[in-house]
């Protein structure tokens, strides 16, 4: 299999941060990468970094085959970058914007003209596609966005935290355009701060913390190293607490989570909705009143606490802020 | 979808991509309507403004009416007040990720310079054309030839493009459209301390030593002697062709010290 990205020991520094510290990644054609860690990780110096908007420090990149120091100008050709600001101009429409940098790739006028014709047909823009981007709602503008990115047809698509801001039907939108994308064969490298987006979107996770890979695998390799799920209970009574703690860890895969303050009680699991019944069912057994219970993904924060038994960089600093 | 191969480590034209970033530029002042609007009144009020509430207290020798004196001055300057359109229009491109968007495509980067000035000098030269029926509106008249008239014109359009470059790189250095804003205006005291409004003569002997020798007098005086005549000349005390040879000197000055340098903090932003 090609190499799409290759990556060693890069590191990259701002004045006292090290944004980077030695990442090594290397990243197979015919996947899709999800670059899965907190703010400040270095996900977004590394996507600018195989963008060539940034120049590492030290170590090597190579994205599609080409350095990305020496062979800037084949490097952008291989890409199509959609960033976490949508770079749209809100006084051109739609169709105007994507022609735009259809031309800017060095397309001709009739070909600009055609592949942004299909890549609106694509993202469901065509009925838009002539109004000005400033009429558009934020979920339409990331998807021009992406859109923008693909009228070059890259060979690999970069998407730096593609869905964060968005309300949750845009982002399933954005999702199944994205997965659209990958099944016509483009490679996709995407940042995310969501587990849950890694999982639907990714075939490889790279979670990465102070400029350094964690851990990586596929999202079910990790899921079993994390478990699974969380159950989370919530009671009425700050006595409650302890006593539901006590029963929840017999189901308990790590370690029982007690925030008293908000009179909650998590605890990871292996499966889902088996284990939450029988949960419910000792629950109720003991006496105990329940306000609320959820079965969700582990939170960002809770993997990073698993893999690597501290908190995440951005946890850390909340800790140091209170 | 179908997308003509093209050798993959070539760039993309320069003449291209400098007409589509400058076209975007056009469109974004075209269809921002406040903008015209606005740049329109605001100029016009401050040119009835010097004509009807300052000018009767300003006497011009050599018997030049104070309303010619002070259109030439008003239209030259008024490159400036369009040019900070340039400063907070890159200062936009690059806060609202226009510039990241550019530099991932394969276009030479000189082209984002390019196609702004390319922009702004449309822009400038709009303005020109407003301020200037404007000023025959309120009474200015050519007293020299149309020629020389055309050739003050083209002078102003160039002076426009000069400045654009100190503009683009406040904007570029500013990062954010406010402090571009707050940057350009800095600027605009040189205009006070200029022929351009008043005769550099009534300012105290200090001020007049800088007021006399900078490029904005050097600029408005060319406009004023190749629109004015034989007058102008007179109360400039040098020929239209020596104003114009040390105006665009200046403008040339501007172009080789700022281009670079907006050029330079472009690579590095």
């Amino acid at each position: 299999m090609a190499l799409i990205i290759e990556a060693r020991g890069l590191t990259k520094r701002f004045g006292k941060t090290q944004a980077l510290d030695g990442l090594d990644l290397t990243a197979e054609s015919g996947q899709v990468v999800a670059l899965l860690g907190p703010n400040g990780a270095g996900k977004t110096t590394f996507i600018r970094m195989v963008a060539t908007l940034l120049r590492p420090d030290g170590g090597d990149l190579r994205v599609g085959g080409y350095d990305v120091r020496r062979q800037a100008p084949a490097v952008r050709r291989t890409i199509g970058l959609a960033g976490q600001f949508a770079a749209i101009e809100p006084a051109m429409t739609g169709r105007e914007n994507l022609e735009m940098v259809a031309r800017l790739f060095g397309q001709n006028r009739k070909n600009a003209r055609s592949n942004a014709s299909s890549v609106l047909e694509m993202l469901g823009l065509a009925d838009a596609a002539g109004r000005l981007v400033r009429t558009y709602s934020g979920g339409m503008r990331r998807k021009l966005d992406l859109g923008a990115s693909l009228v070059g047809a890259p060979k690999l698509l970069l998407l730096d935290e593609p869905t964060t801001g968005l309300d949750p039907r845009s982002r399933i939108e954005l999702w199944d355009a994205i997965r659209t994308l990958v099944g016509q064969g483009t490679d996709v490298l995407l940042t995310t701060q969501y587990l849950d987006e890694a999982d639907n979107l990714a075939s490889h996770v790279v979670i990465i913390d102070h400029g350094r890979v964690v851990a990586a695998g596929t999202p079910a390799e990790l899921k079993r190293r994390v478990g699974g799920k969380v159950i989370e209970v919530h009671v009425r009574t700050d006595d409650d607490v302890a006593r539901v703690a006590q029963v929840l860890r017999r189901f308990d895969h790590g370690e029982v989570r007690i925030d008293q303050a908000t009179r909650q009680v998590s605890v990871s699991v292996e499966g889902g909705g088996p284990v939450l019944m029988n949960a419910l069912r000792a629950v109720e057994e003991a006496g105990l009143e329940v306000e609320d219970v959820a079965l969700r993904q582990p939170k960002l924060d809770e993997v990073f606490l698993t893999l690597t038994g501290q908190p995440s960089a951005d946890a850390a600093l909340e800790t140091t802020a209170s | 979808m179908a997308v003509a191969t093209m050798p993959i480590t070539k760039t993309t034209s320069i003449g291209v991509s400098t007409l589509q970033i400058a076209r975007r530029a056009v469109l974004r002042y075209l269809r921002t309507p406040q903008l015209i609007v606005l740049g329109t009144i605001q100029g016009a009020m401050f040119l009835l403004i010097f004509r009807y509430v300052f000018g009767g207290a300003i006497a011009i020798s050599g018997g030049i009416p104070y309303v010619d004196f002070l259109v030439p001055g008003f239209i030259t300057t008024g490159v400036l007040f369009s040019g900070m359109g340039a400063a907070t229009g890159a200062a936009e491109d690059l806060e609202q990720g226009f510039v990241d968007r550019l530099r991932s495509l394969p276009v030479p980067r000189v082209c984002f310079l390019t196609g702004r000035a390319l922009a702004d000098t449309a822009w400038n030269t709009w303005g020109l054309i407003v301020t200037a029926a404007i000023g025959f509106a309120v009474g200015f008249r050519l007293h020299d030839s149309v020629v020389n008239a055309l050739a003050a014109f083209g002078l102003c359009v160039i002076f426009g493009f000069a400045f654009e470059w100190l503009f683009i790189m406040l904007g570029l250095l500013a990062g954010t459209p406010q402090a571009a804003q707050g940057m350009a205006l800095l600027v605009f005291p040189f205009t006070f301390i200029s022929s351009a409004y008043i005769p550099v003569s009534s300012m105290p002997g200090w001020l007049q030593a800088f007021a006399s020798r900078q490029p904005i007098t050097y600029m408005v005086d060319s406009v004023r002697a190749l629109t004015q005549g034989q007058a102008a000349e007179t109360l400039i005390g040098h020929s239209a062709g020596y104003l114009v040879v040390r105006a665009l000197l200046w403008a040339l000055g501007f172009v080789v010290v700022f281009g670079p340098l907006a050029a330079l903090r472009y690579r590095r932003s």
